[in-house]
């Protein structure tokens, strides 16, 4: 099994070779190495990994702690410090076999009492994590034998496997009996991943160093170093004078102002579709917004792809659905709402709503429609994407007001009181089509995902089964029936997704763009012996 | 003897304050919507309702709020300020200790340099008031004081770190070969990073003092001491600076001595342009996450730094000034 996963590993790297910026390199072998700045705006919190829920903790403990599963760069699952698993009785029951060659940064093998002591450690209720839901439906889990580790759910679960991500291990040598949330492995980890932790100094940077005894190969860069700059404005300015190699940009950044020669020579962009969506969702226990045909008629008076034009400046693709389109989940032949102000407007008359007294405003029993958006400060393109749809509407009689709050305030006295008529937000997307917890009807009680108050008794049934099912190609039709019926009911109107978009200086090669974005083979990066910049002691 | 009463009096009034600035604090902060775990929890699809309950009844946020309350001060009797709500469950002095340093070298070179620029530019101004120079520096400090400092930050970043090449964008000290550098590349390689930092964070503040400054020396100026000063021919440079200026800077007392908490306060602005790890930083993310610890922790150090900042510019007036001296002996 492993030998076969290596080989295609290869063979799939062979195949996508030729194609990217760096191919021009002459054949002599990637060099050791250099380092790699990279700026974020936040720091990491805490680098165990079930402790936080921050993206930069994980960005960070990613590269220390690797997991029994990892997704490879087409987003499969595959193997990591487990080698192969077996899947028996149903899905109910996972083995997994672990690799035999693992050692923690200070020496000592890795065996599955590490994974068993995770479990117990998540599921454990003095653990105060955010993760421990997936692992609640496990039944029970032991060891075999030092390399064999068996968990039975209580029912099949097809986001099991998934879950089994570097959430769930921890070296249980050092923390066995001791209080987890006061533990110096927080601040100072010690993993099994391609780097490990050399200095953390708070909200000023993060350095890792690459782990030399690393069971898949040495990193070839020898340090990773994450500056935390919180503007972004001066992350820039960093960039520019070459005192960071790697920042996500914005697109007015993207389109406008790195087309110097400058930036032509000495850095190289990417763009991707990045794991998130962005909606316009409605709630559905508002009259207003009962009638299928009113949400309908103001997808159809919502000009997408001006949206994407005007915020994203086209960095982006027009939304169908709950899904990005690269996903091999993704139903590209859903009902669609293009722009279409004279349906739109048919639509709500159908419904009842006409301008009788000629004010311009549409209305019904002497009512106008009008409704207040709620979304999040501080985040400009939800802001400029309110507006434009304000302006939208505005054009087919529907007055729409926007509000911008603080994020806390947001969620706990408006989406949580249920305080709202219609909000722009976005999810992120996780690997798994599972979407349960924001679609079931189960989940509209006080603080659950599906604040909208969606209802739809086959959906409830599908997401039911599409959980229970293990069959990519079953699971796959599931999901697709769920899509083509959001798409006919618009509980949201689905507006974008947007793109990553990356600069890289241009002396790291080996980048693979690929559907999960550039990072999932960083250890693999390098720069040429005479191009390197930072010489490591 | 008479000063030392006063000193107790004046002391004894701190601690009640102390404890009813802690009280309103606490309670007020509580009002703000949202709980510590909203950032963690909310809209996490991992997360379950007995999770949420679990992370409350940890953090001691199922008891009533005077409980909570009781709670702290107890921890506090003990120099105690408890754990941070943070993931990293950190002790909120570990957290605020590690920042304060940067701060204070911040703040206090800021506050060195408003000094030394404000005070010779107001009493230049104050005596040749209505001249060209005491218009054109007033329109200056508060063009300073008007403009807002990231625009002020991000033009200076520009011209000396991108255009010029001279100046580092930000951060403390360099990051690479940093460890290799000699004690005086170490020192040469921090100025250059604070520079632009306590540049920036100065210019707001010149207004004030200059303004001040100024102001009470016009007041000063117009005594009869002064006619006196003048009519005993002595050289203006005296007049000005050993007779006048004495007692103007006694109003700057009090500015100074409220200017001290402020030497820990730091700015979340010009922090997060600079990249700087200040106070300001932690604070700001922790009201938006709710760290009750953290926020109590240092408005604990705040409050005490401005009473005692408070009582220090009476001492100070007191003994710098002889009139307010007798006022206590013959007041009570």
């Amino acid at each position: 099994m492993r030998s076969l996963l290596s080989f295609l590993f290869l063979f799939l790297l062979g195949v996508h070779c030729p194609c990217l910026a760096g191919s021009t390199e002459q054949h002599t072998g990637p060099d050791y190495g250099d380092a790699i700045l990279v700026g974020s705006i936040g720091d990491a919190s805490n680098l165990i990994p079930m402790l936080s829920s921050d993206a930069t903790s994980h960005e960070i403990a990613d590269l220390i702690i690797d997991g029994l599963v990892k997704y490879d760069k087409d987003l499969n699952l595959v193997g990591d410090l487990a080698e192969s698993w077996d899947i028996a009785d149903g899905g109910k029951e996972i083995t997994f076999h672990l690799r035999r060659d693992v050692k923690w940064e200070d020496g000592v093998p890795f065996t599955a009492q590490d994974v068993l002591f995770g479990f117990n450690t998540i599921i454990s209720p003095k653990t105060p994590t955010a993760y421990a839901g997936d692992f609640l439906e496990v039944k029970s889990a032991q060891v075999i034998d030092p390399y064999t580790f068996r968990v039975i759910y209580k029912r099949p679960f097809a986001p099991a496997l998934s879950s089994w991500g570097n959430i769930v291990v921890l070296p249980k040598h050092l923390l066995a009996g001791k209080d987890i949330t006061k533990s110096p492995l927080c601040r100072r980890p010690v993993g099994l991943g391609p780097f490990k932790l050399s200095s953390w100094k708070t909200q000023e940077r993060i350095v890792l160093a690459a782990n030399p005894d690393y069971f898949d190969g040495r990193p070839y860069l020898d340090r990773y170093i994450m500056r935390i700059i919180p503007d972004p404005a001066t992350m820039f300015l960093e960039l520019k004078s070459g005192g960071l190699d790697w920042m996500g940009l914005s697109p007015i950044q993207y389109d406008r102002q790195t087309n110097t020669p400058f930036f032509k020579k000495n850095f190289r962009k990417y763009h991707y579709l990045s794991f998130s969506y962005t909606y316009l969702g409605y709630n559905l226990r508002c009259p207003l917004f009962k009638d299928k045909r009113v949400r309908q008629a103001i997808s159809y008076a919502i000009d997408k792809e001006e949206i994407i034009r005007g915020v994203l400046l086209g960095y982006g693709v027009v939304a169908t659905g709950p899904y990005k389109p690269d996903a091999w989940f993704y139903d590209p032949n859903v009902r669609r709402y293009p722009y279409d102000p004279k349906r739109a407007r048919a639509l709500l008359e159908e419904a009842g709503w006409r301008d009788s007294d000629g004010d311009g405003w549409l209305d019904k029993d002497g009512r106008p429609f009008s409704f207040t958006v709620l979304t999040n400060q501080g985040n400009s393109l939800r802001d400029k994407t309110a507006q434009i749809i304000q302006y939208r509407l505005k054009k087919i009689g529907i007055k729409m007001k926007i509000r911008t709050l603080e994020w806390t305030a947001f969620i706990n006295d408006f989406i949580d009181k249920r305080r709202f008529e219609a909000v722009i937000l976005g999810w992120t997307l996780g690997q798994d089509p599972d979407i349960y917890d924001i679609w079931h009807s189960s989940k509209t009680g006080p603080k659950q995902l599906n604040f909208i108050g969606y209802k739809n008794p086959e959906v409830d049934r599908l997401l039911v089964e599409g959980r229970r099912t293990f069959d990519r190609q079953r699971r796959k039709r599931i999901y697709w029936r769920i899509q083509e019926i959001l798409a006919e009911d618009q509980p949201y109107t689905f507006l974008y997704v947007p793109m990553a978009l990356p600069i890289i200086s241009s002396r790291f090669h080996g980048i693979k763009p690929a559907p999960a974005g550039i990072s999932y083979n960083l250890i693999r990066w390098w720069v040429p012996k005479h191009e390197q910049k930072y010489i490591m002691p | 003897m008479a000063l030392l009463l006063y000193l107790i009096k004046r002391f004894a009034v701190l601690i009640p304050t102390f404890l009813g600035i802690t009280l309103i604090s606490f309670f007020v902060m509580h009002l703000a919507p949202g709980e510590p775990m909203s950032l963690q929890a909310d809209f996490n699809p991992k997360m379950t309702p007995e999770m949420r309950q679990r992370l409350r009844a940890q953090y001691g946020l199922d008891k009533p709020l005077y409980v909570q309350y009781a709670r702290w001060l107890k921890g506090l009797l003990v120099l105690d300020l408890g754990r941070s709500f943070a993931p990293d469950r950190r002790p909120v002095w570990q957290k605020i200790k590690e920042r304060l340093p940067v701060t204070l070298l911040i703040n206090g070179l800021s506050l060195i340099l408003i000094i030394v620029i404000a005070i010779p530019l107001g009493v230049k101004a104050a005596v040749e008031q209505n001249s060209l120079f005491d218009q054109a520096t007033t329109v200056l400090v508060f063009l300073g004081y008007a403009a807002p400092a990231f625009w002020i930050a991000l033009l200076l970043m520009l011209f000396f770190g991108i255009y010029l090449g001279w100046l580092p964008i930000s951060g403390l000290h360099s990051l690479m070969g940093y460890g290799q550098m000699a004690w005086w590349q170490k020192t040469l390689d921090w100025s250059k990073h604070l520079l632009l930092p306590v540049l920036v964070s100065s210019i707001g503040g010149l207004a004030g003092l200059s303004r001040y400054t100024r102001s009470s020396m016009l007041e000063v100026l117009r005594q009869d001491y002064i006619t006196t000063a003048r009519a005993k021919g002595l050289p203006e440079r005296v007049v000005v600076y050993r007779h006048a200026l004495r007692n103007a800077l006694l109003p700057l007392i009090t500015i100074l001595g409220l200017s001290i908490p402020g030497l820990i306060g730091g700015s979340v602005i010009f922090e997060s342009i600079f990249a700087i790890p200040g106070v300001g930083q932690l604070m700001w993310s922790s009201v938006m996450a709710r760290d009750y610890p953290v926020l109590m922790g240092n408005l604990v150090i705040v409050s005490i730094l401005t009473l005692l900042g408070n009582l220090l510019a009476d001492i100070g007036y007191a003994l710098a000034d002889p009139r307010i001296r007798t006022g206590i002996q013959s007041g009570d």
